[in-house]
């Protein structure tokens, strides 16, 4: 396989236009700093919500314990962070927050996911809380109160490198072998089993990948809004992760980015009536379970909508 | 020893109140195998009903209580017609994710239309209290568990001994069947949502008097515990219900009484993991073979 295909190209050409048109945007000064906000939103959103596509999208494991793996990135970057005042301790605790939340999502993983369909969304539900407890009462995160005066580290080049790479590396997990192997237990767990898959290995693979970039978002997050406290981390910001995810489309990374963007927009307009904005949240959860199941994109990525000379080899083949 | 007895009572009769949220989620579930989060919030609306009920209609007590139960299983039915009818044949996924969409949903139209301030609930019940040697059991707490246990009698004698009740039972095994035996399956689980809102409505009101404080967001830890108090007792089966949601609420008042009480919640789902890990199907639940 050639790595520099017209698909590849293009799709380099398009991370680049992007990261052009906004960093020119920035530079010009239309994006003030207030926007700026909500980029870094969508960005981080976008990592959370591509991540735990992977665990209830393509895996079909569903997560109700996202923040909760955000939320050890977070405190484990914070904390590096704030004894390492330099970009390398910022890279350093990125990394490490990663690590030890995909360490997290391994430990729990493999006994909780032997549960099925509600009864894993209960237990991931739990092991959320209990990371939340635990933060609320140690010592070195500073119980309720929180961690305060992290030092900023996270800009918007930072943001998009780890958003570009997230949606890359997870995108190529997909479309590998793990990748199809994490789909066929979606489809059928039984039938994925009998055909000699290792279902156990690929769900804590995929949680645990999950964990890592949810990890990412969260020493993002703690870098750039200077400040972290449990309760940000709790029931709620799980259940907007998962409304990203649904919204759109389980099994589509390009519905996830999509709908991170629209999200984070109509939470910025929405900005002063909080009330409103949860009831908005929580009605389009409801209508679109009940009018449009599948989401925004369905499975369907962007990449299916052009046809590369790859593709039609393959149909005839077929 | 007679802290000991003390946390005991306290952890009874707040078991008492989980056991009859607990009911719900183990009756809807039971018939058709969902985990109701809206739930919770049906008893944080009961909640209120009774405090509209007794501070500005100046009700007494068990008016209140009727009219909570009554306005929640109206609800409760309105909650799965308009909701999660509409989704009976889609996947489980997808009906749990309504189901939590419907909790957010009833909760920030209360938050929008009575305010997120916490309220507190009037008088009602005498606070007297009886000495037992060093153990004191107050009024509200016998009130609690005489009404909880007399709701529980009239559930199992609605459920054995009446034909929707046979009903109930016939669509939780098999619905199909049941529908073919001439039993009206949409009614039949109307009725169990019915009843188990009921329920939690009543505890509600409960709560309300004992803790003396309500607010629209009360619903979210207890409805979280009673479910781990279903799981527990088994998932599906009515006296795992009670007996789970009193050791929930035993565990949880010896916690903070000899632990720390910042981890009281953190052990009940550490409880629950190890439920699920250890004995999945409850201590009361059948264990059900999956077919291909």
């Amino acid at each position: 396989m050639r790595a520099l295909t017209k698909k590849n190209l293009l799709i380099l050409l398009s991370i680049l236009l992007t990261f052009g048109v906004v960093e020119a945007l920035i530079t010009v000064g239309i994006i003030n700093s207030f926007y700026e906000i909500t980029i870094a939103t969508i960005c981080i959103n976008i990592i959370l919500a591509v991540s735990l596509n992977l665990v209830t999208g393509f895996t079909g494991q569903f997560s109700l314990g996202h923040a909760g793996f955000m939320s050890i990135g977070a405190y484990v970057c914070a904390i590096i962070n704030m004894h390492m005042n330099s970009t390398v301790g910022f890279l350093v605790g990125t990394l490490a927050g990663a690590f030890m939340a995909m360490m997290v999502g391994i430990l729990v993983g493999i006994p909780t996911l032997r549960l099925r369909g509600d009864y894993l969304a209960i237990a991931t539900l739990g092991m959320a809380e209990i990371i939340r407890v635990l933060f609320l009462n140690m010592e070195i995160t500073n119980g309720a109160a929180g961690l305060n005066g992290i030092p900023r580290y996270t800009n918007w080049i930072w943001l998009f490198t780890f958003t570009a790479g997230t949606i890359i590396l997870i995108n190529n997990f997909i479309k590998s072998s793990h990748g199809r192997a994490c789909i066929s237990i979606r489809e059928d767990e039984i039938a994925a089993e009998s055909m000699g898959i290792n279902t156990t290995k690929y769900k804590v693979m995929a949680f645990a990948i999950g964990g890592f970039f949810a990890g990412i978002a969260g020493a993002l997050y703690s870098s750039y809004f200077y400040f972290v406290k449990p309760d940000l981390f709790g029931f709620l910001k799980s259940i907007d992760i998962l409304v990203i995810v649904v919204l759109g489309g389980m099994g589509s990374i390009t519905g996830s980015v999509i709908a991170a963007v629209a999200l984070a927009l109509i939470s910025t307009f929405l900005q002063s009536f909080t009330a409103v904005r949860m009831i908005v949240y929580a009605a389009l959860l409801v209508v679109i379970m009940i009018f449009r199941p599948q989401g925004l994109m369905g499975t369907k990525e962007i990449t299916d909508l052009f046809k590369f000379k790859s593709g039609k080899k393959e149909e005839k083949i077929q | 020893m007679d802290q000991f007895l003390q946390q005991m009572v306290n952890g009874i009769s707040l078991g008492s109140i989980y056991a009859l949220i607990a009911l719900g989620y183990t009756m809807v579930y039971g018939i058709i195998k969902l985990i109701n989060f809206a739930h919770c919030d049906v008893y944080m609306i009961g909640a209120y009903i009774g405090f509209a009920a007794t501070t500005y209609a100046n009700l007494g007590f068990f008016p209140a209580l009727i009219i909570s139960m009554a306005s929640c299983a109206v609800l409760g039915i309105v909650i799965e017609k308009v909701a999660y009818k509409p989704l009976r044949n889609s996947s489980r996924i997808a009906v749990l994710i309504t189901a939590i969409g419907v909790s957010l949903l009833l909760e920030y139209v209360m938050m929008f239309f009575v305010g997120a301030e916490v309220r507190s609930y009037p008088k009602v019940l005498s606070d007297a209290a009886f000495n037992f040697g060093s153990v004191r059991i107050n009024m509200q707490q016998i009130y609690i568990v005489a009404i909880a246990i007399a709701l529980m009698i009239l559930l199992q004698f609605i459920v054995h001994k009446t034909k929707t009740g046979k009903a109930m039972r016939a669509v939780s095994i098999d619905q199909d069947a049941a529908q073919l035996m001439g039993i009206k399956v949409d009614k039949t689980i109307s009725f169990t949502f019915a009843i188990g809102s009921a329920f939690a409505g009543a505890a509600g009101v409960l709560v309300g008097i004992y803790y003396n404080s309500i607010d629209p967001l009360m619903g979210f830890m207890p409805g979280l515990k009673a479910f781990v108090a279903a799981v527990f007792g088994g998932i599906g089966s009515i006296p795992g219900a009670m007996i789970g949601g009193l050791t929930i609420g035993v565990m949880e008042t010896m916690v903070s009484g000899y632990g720390n009480s910042m981890y009281r919640d953190a052990a009940v789902f550490a409880f629950l993991i190890i439920i699920l890990i250890v004995k999945p199907a409850g201590l009361l639940g059948k264990n059900t073979r999956e077919k291909v």
